[in-house]
């Protein structure tokens, strides 16, 4: 077994910022067509109204929420975990924390344009800014969709910061390696970056900091997007769980997309060597441990509304397991437990594939969770003669669509401009390491990893 | 004035080596803070890496929160009375919703304030040309005497070599 000098390590990890095959730029088309498809969709409801969606009275909100709460969800993948791992001090994380960082960033600004969309007016958007208006415009200053920009954009902001400060030293390396209009350009981007101590130093510190304040960032986050619903006495929102509920579903989701993320990263930029078996099982027992999480919180919502036996919430309650959502619900209940607790639980299951598969469920589940949360309690509140019911049109269908091609493609992008994988952070993982302990097993085989060396963990 | 580029340096595979080098050239007087040291990861463990370690970040970073938080506080109250809608059977200044803006801005205030703190205190950007080598992207480690006497620079380069130096070069 040979063991990787950094210099090794710079350039496997550099590879695909300078060497694109013909399948990116095939990747970069297809998907384009699906954003364009979505943006084409935007501009034709901007164009002829709101009407276009199947959204009527009393379902107001539905696949745009669902969507925004979604995504907002998606991005507890990134910052949140990598900060606990960081703090926590997992070594395990370094090859992780990058690819989730990214997610965070970038399925929060997908998230945090639904609440525009969903206006019909988005030029309109910044009646939503808190600002004082001579025409008595004036948002609510209690209002949750208040507590929404806050919460979201100290997140972003926070979620910039949070990825970028450790891009820069691979900045700094990919300035080194470059030539031409690249050298110029990571230049500016590495800031003069050149590793001094107290660079080193001040770095870590601001991270440290950085962690600390992410993590009840990110837990308030999807606490207040719950609120937006909690505070509204309709039935099945109006309840105190929702907080923790919304925040594990989020975390839940988020780690699911992770693994995915990781696993297409594992095969289409080779990083075989770096991304190990080992990352995708600690991962793997984590999510199975969000789904036994998610089913309690299901499981403690539905008992409560049942044994409290309120007109209005078994209303909703009988909708979603017997009646018109029943197909939904029991299909979420499939995504998000039967299927994952047995790929996960079984150590021989819990392999790349198993929680890759296991994910893609969990993603799946989670989006109807929130569709489900949504749609049937606002089409069966207080009184059953304004009940009613909501079909998706091809528009709004387009439009989910195209934030998860989206989503894909600014990952792809993305990854072609930064190092996914935080290269000085695998140098430090491999250099603190005895050199015995270099050899990694693989989970449960009690041998060495046979994909090739270890390099971080 | 001095170039601060004007150096002499050597290029280390180990920190070992590298800690060594620090210390041969500290045991011929020359001053800490002429001794450049540049690596492509920190060397915590190292005492080398260990320079420059205080900081008073978080401190400040808390002292940021308070202001963002004051700042968030005083954004609700006052836009609460400014104006003055009467919603929900709420007080017109109502504590509850306002603690969340506070909450957020204390948070924020937090992570700029840190962010800010790096930047000065990390000299970034700086996009002058100061003292470095390629070789460090490759996982060599710079360690360096900035500024040298021009009649200590054999001196200082046999120091470098002896530390276990692969490469010793000039800056000028």
């Amino acid at each position: 077994m040979t063991e990787k000098s950094p210099k090794q390590i710079t350039d496997d990890l550099l590879r695909p910022l300078f060497q694109t095959s013909w399948k990116f730029f095939a990747l970069v088309a297809f998907l384009g067509v699906f954003v364009v498809a979505a943006f084409a969709s935007f501009g034709y409801q901007v164009y002829t109204g709101i009407g276009v969606w199947g959204i009527r009275r009393p379902v107001f909100w539905a696949f745009d929420i669902t969507n925004f709460v979604f995504w907002i969800g998606i991005s507890h993948a990134g910052t949140l975990i990598s900060a606990i791992l960081r703090l926590a001090n997992a070594t395990w994380r370094r090859p992780v924390t990058r690819c989730a960082e990214v997610i965070t960033v970038f399925a929060l600004s997908i998230g945090a344009m639904f609440p525009i969309i969903h206006l019909g007016r988005p030029w309109l958007a910044f009646w939503l800014i808190p600002y004082g208006s001579e025409r008595g415009i004036w948002p609510n200053f209690r209002s949750p969709l208040v507590w929404d920009f806050f919460a979201i954009n100290t997140y972003l902001i926070g979620s910039v910061a949070f990825l970028t400060l450790p891009i820069i030293p691979d900045w700094a390396l990919v300035r080194d390696k470059a030539a031409g209009w690249r050298k110029r350009v990571y230049s500016i981007l590495a800031l003069g970056w050149r590793g001094t101590p107290k660079q080193w130093s001040r770095l870590e510190s601001a991270m440290h900091i950085m962690a600390i304040a992410i993590i009840p960032v990110a837990v308030s986050v999807h606490t207040i997007v719950s609120w937006d619903f909690a505070m509204a006495p309709v039935p099945m929102w109006h309840s105190t769980i929702f907080g923790p509920y919304f925040v594990a579903g989020a975390i839940f989701s988020g780690v699911a997309g992770l693994i995915i993320a990781m696993a297409a990263l594992r095969k289409f930029l080779h990083l075989e060597e770096y991304l190990l078996p080992i990352h995708f099982d600690n991962l793997g027992k984590l999510l199975l441990m969000m789904s036994l999480l998610w089913f309690y919180f299901v499981f403690a919502e539905r008992l409560t509304a049942w044994y409290g036996n309120a007109p209005s919430e078994m209303a909703v309650f009988w909708a979603t397991q017997r009646g018109a959502y029943a197909p939904l619900f029991w299909t979420m209940v499939f995504c998000n437990f039967l299927l994952p607790f047995p790929i996960l639980a079984i150590k021989q299951l819990r392999t790349i594939t198993g929680t890759f598969i296991a994910s893609l469920g969990v993603v799946a589940g989670m989006w109807l969770e929130r569709f489900l949360i949504i749609v049937p309690s606002l089409g069966h509140k207080y009184l059953p003669y304004s009940w009613g019911t909501y079909q998706p049109t091809w528009v709004e269908i387009t439009l989910m669509v195209g934030t998860f091609a989206g989503m894909v493609l600014l990952y792809a992008l993305f990854s072609k401009a930064v190092p996914i994988i935080s290269i000085w952070e695998l140098k430090v993982g491999i250099h603190n390491k005895p050199a015995v302990s270099r050899q990694l097993s693989a989970p449960g085989s009690g041998k060495p990893e046979s994909a090739g060396r270890p390099l971080a963990g | 004035m001095a170039k601060k580029n004007n150096a002499i340096y050597g290029l280390y595979s180990d920190p070992e080596s590298a800690q060594r080098a620090v210390d041969s050239l500290r045991g011929a007087d020359v001053p800490m803070q002429e001794i450049a040291v540049i690596s492509s990861q920190p060397f915590d463990e190292y005492e080398f890496g260990r320079r420059d370690h205080r900081t008073p970040m978080p401190w400040l970073a808390a002292l940021g929160g308070l202001a963002g938080g004051a700042g968030g506080f005083l954004l609700a109250v006052l836009s609460q009375k400014a104006y003055p809608l009467s919603t929900g059977g709420m007080p017109i200044v109502a504590l509850w919703p306002s603690g969340i803006v506070t909450y957020e801005l204390t948070m924020l205030g937090a992570i700029l304030t840190a962010l800010l703190i790096l930047l000065v205190t990390a000299r970034l950007p700086d996009w002058r040309a100061n003292l470095y080598d390629p070789a460090v992207s490759d996982g060599k480690i710079l360690v360096g005497v900035v500024n040298p006497r021009e009649d200590s620079r054999v001196e200082l380069e046999r120091r470098l070599r002896e530390a276990g130096a692969e490469q010793t070069k000039e800056a000028r």
